[in-house]
């Protein structure tokens, strides 16, 4: 087993607007990225376990134009309303960082 | 082949860059130069307070440079979202830094400043004949919401643009537009297909963020009905097919459909290919007009007055029983600032635990970890800001002063950093508009009015 941190070139967060978080993962090959794929392990299923929201309100996009998987799903609150605690929603990424791939 | 060359300045305006960038970028030729001002990302409040997102002075600076430079290669330069925000004011404060430059460097010009407030009534009757829908998974938009909202926005696409610029404008300011919509108009007007315009766009919103390694500095696109090409200015930045793919995700729900106002941008058989070792060729794209043109619409509204405090323990005991003495904490609160009038339920206070769950509150996956120091924010929002000044005052007394079992430290529970030790913030805002609205056409919500900047000299 290989977590995602040892495998990803990129894992990052980001506000989609004041409202949604997007969680991009890129690899630096598509070989790389087929690997991941082919796994099957990330979906939207897991990124609502991790983030604690339901399936259906994550958009979950393969892109291997990029080499990349990126989810979008609601932020914990809209940002800078009280209760955030992350206006840019740039330090969100850290549970994709520890998922496992199988080799 | 035709090609149009636009040169991103820096990622917001007020961010700065090198000026060799700048130099080296208008070396190249490009047709236009430009920066954004801003988006909804620093959050609510400049939205709603009117104030800027970087400071006047850092603004400033950048655009000195910026009108120098594009008034001698005689070429447009633009500012979209001004001032961070877009609002009537971010654009007048813009409008007065421009005016003073062109005094202090003897420049002369015509100006186009193009508005992009809108007026409730308008969106009160589109919600009525039903013409309003949810940008994200907002609920849908009320004429209560619509009252609330302290300023509201829409993003303006390309088209205003392209009317200032055919109208002989030298330099734009604009309110609140789609990021890539300033770069799409000078495409577009240069007889560019929308989907490489577009896509040029969306590369161009940042400065050289596309590029490698992290630095400000300057980005320029070549522009071909094929393709568009990207090049740092930045001598030690380089565009990757990494680089640029990163980019590519930057901000959206979906990596490929980019919804804009007039049609949607389709990513998906996008092709990265390294050109020279710091260019990368992006083709493939492809521009699927909608029936509607729709515009989005973003409005804050006022949800009182804040103030902050911060603080830290390196307590063992306390740290162990962290969440009770929170919790016991909160009731002390409430009876102390009921005794001087304000009660619980008039304001809303929010405690985050750094080394706990600071940065993702209940989706903390190691939030039973036990950290040996622990920082605290804690938040008090309420009516007044005589208030919230109040009430944080009994929360910071209170989170160092209480007692807990076992407690050894007794002259405090909390390192406190600075005196004063309490901060106001000022209103506090919250999104409250973030909706999509047909328009009858692509103007008439972004009036442009013109000035001759200098003439009077």
């Amino acid at each position: 087993m290989t977590r995602l941190i040892d495998l990803a070139s990129v894992c990052k967060s980001k506000n989609a607007g004041p409202f949604d978080l997007t969680i991009d993962v890129i690899f630096s090959s598509r070989a790389l990225f087929d690997r991941v794929a082919a796994t099957g392990i990330l979906n939207a299923a897991l990124f609502a376990t991790l983030y604690k929201v339901r399936e259906s309100d994550v958009l979950f996009t393969p892109y291997p134009a990029a080499n990349a998987f990126k989810a979008t799903l609601p932020r914990l609150h809209p940002a800078g309303s009280i209760d955030d605690r992350d206006v840019y929603g740039a330090q969100q990424h850290a549970p994709i960082l520890y998922v496992d791939i199988p080799d | 082949m035709k090609e149009i060359r636009m040169l991103s300045v820096t990622p917001i305006l007020g961010y700065g860059f090198p000026e060799a960038s700048l130099e080296a970028g208008m070396l190249l030729k490009p047709h236009a130069i430009g920066a954004d001002g801003g988006s909804t990302d620093p959050g609510p409040f400049y939205l709603g307070d009117g104030k800027a997102f970087c400071s006047r002075m850092a603004m400033k600076r950048d655009l000195r440079l910026m009108l120098i430079a594009g008034l001698k290669a005689d070429v447009p330069v633009i500012v979209s979202t001004s001032g961070g925000a877009g609002g009537e004011p971010h654009l007048q404060m813009m409008s007065e830094i421009v005016h003073e430059i062109a005094n202090e460097e003897n420049l002369t010009f015509k100006l186009a400043l193009i508005h992009s407030e809108q007026d409730p009534t308008f969106i009160k009757k589109r919600v009525s004949e039903g013409r309003v829908r949810a940008a994200s998974k907002q609920p849908a938009l009320t004429n209560n919401a619509i009252e609330a909202a302290v300023r509201i926005v829409g993003l303006m696409g390309p088209e205003p643009y392209i009317r200032a610029l055919d109208e002989g404008a030298q330099v734009i300011l604009a309110g609140r537009s789609t990021d890539p919509a300033p770069w799409a108009a000078v495409a577009i007007r240069g007889g560019i297909p929308p989907a490489q315009a577009w896509y040029s766009g969306k590369m161009l919103e940042c400065g050289s963020e596309p590029a490698v390694p992290k630095k400000e500095g300057c980005l320029l696109a070549r522009v071909t009905p094929s393709y568009v090409e990207l090049e740092p200015t930045n001598s030690v930045q380089k565009c990757t097919v990494l680089s640029v793919a990163n980019f590519a995700l930057h901000e959206n729900p979906s990596p490929i459909h980019h919804l804009e106002p007039g049609g949607m941008l389709d990513t998906e058989n996008c092709k990265f290919e390294q050109v020279t070792e710091r260019v990368v060729r992006v083709s493939g794209m492809i521009w699927k007009p909608s029936d509607a043109y729709t515009i989005k619409i973003e409005g804050v509204r006022r949800t009182g007055y804040k103030a902050i405090t911060i603080c830290a323990t390196r307590d063992p005991v306390l740290i162990r029983g962290i969440a009770a003495y929170l919790k016991n904490a909160q009731d002390i609160i409430a009876e102390k600032t009921t005794a001087f009038g304000v009660k619980a339920n008039e304001y809303q206070l929010s405690i985050r635990s750094y080394g706990r769950d600071g940065v993702m509150g209940n989706r903390e996956p190691l939030q039973d970890q036990v950290p040996h120091e622990m920082c605290f924010v804690a938040e008090v929002i309420a009516k007044t800001q005589d208030e919230a000044n109040a009430v944080m005052g009994i929360v910071r007394l209170t989170l160092l002063h209480s007692d807990f079992p076992g407690r050894l430290c007794k002259e405090g529970n909390m390192a406190i950093p600075f005196s004063p030790s309490d901060i106001e913030l000022g209103a506090a805002y919250e999104f409250n508009v973030y909706h999509i609205v047909e328009a009858d056409d692509p103007y008439g919500l972004f009036p442009i009015e013109y000035q001759i900047v200098g003439e009077k000299r």
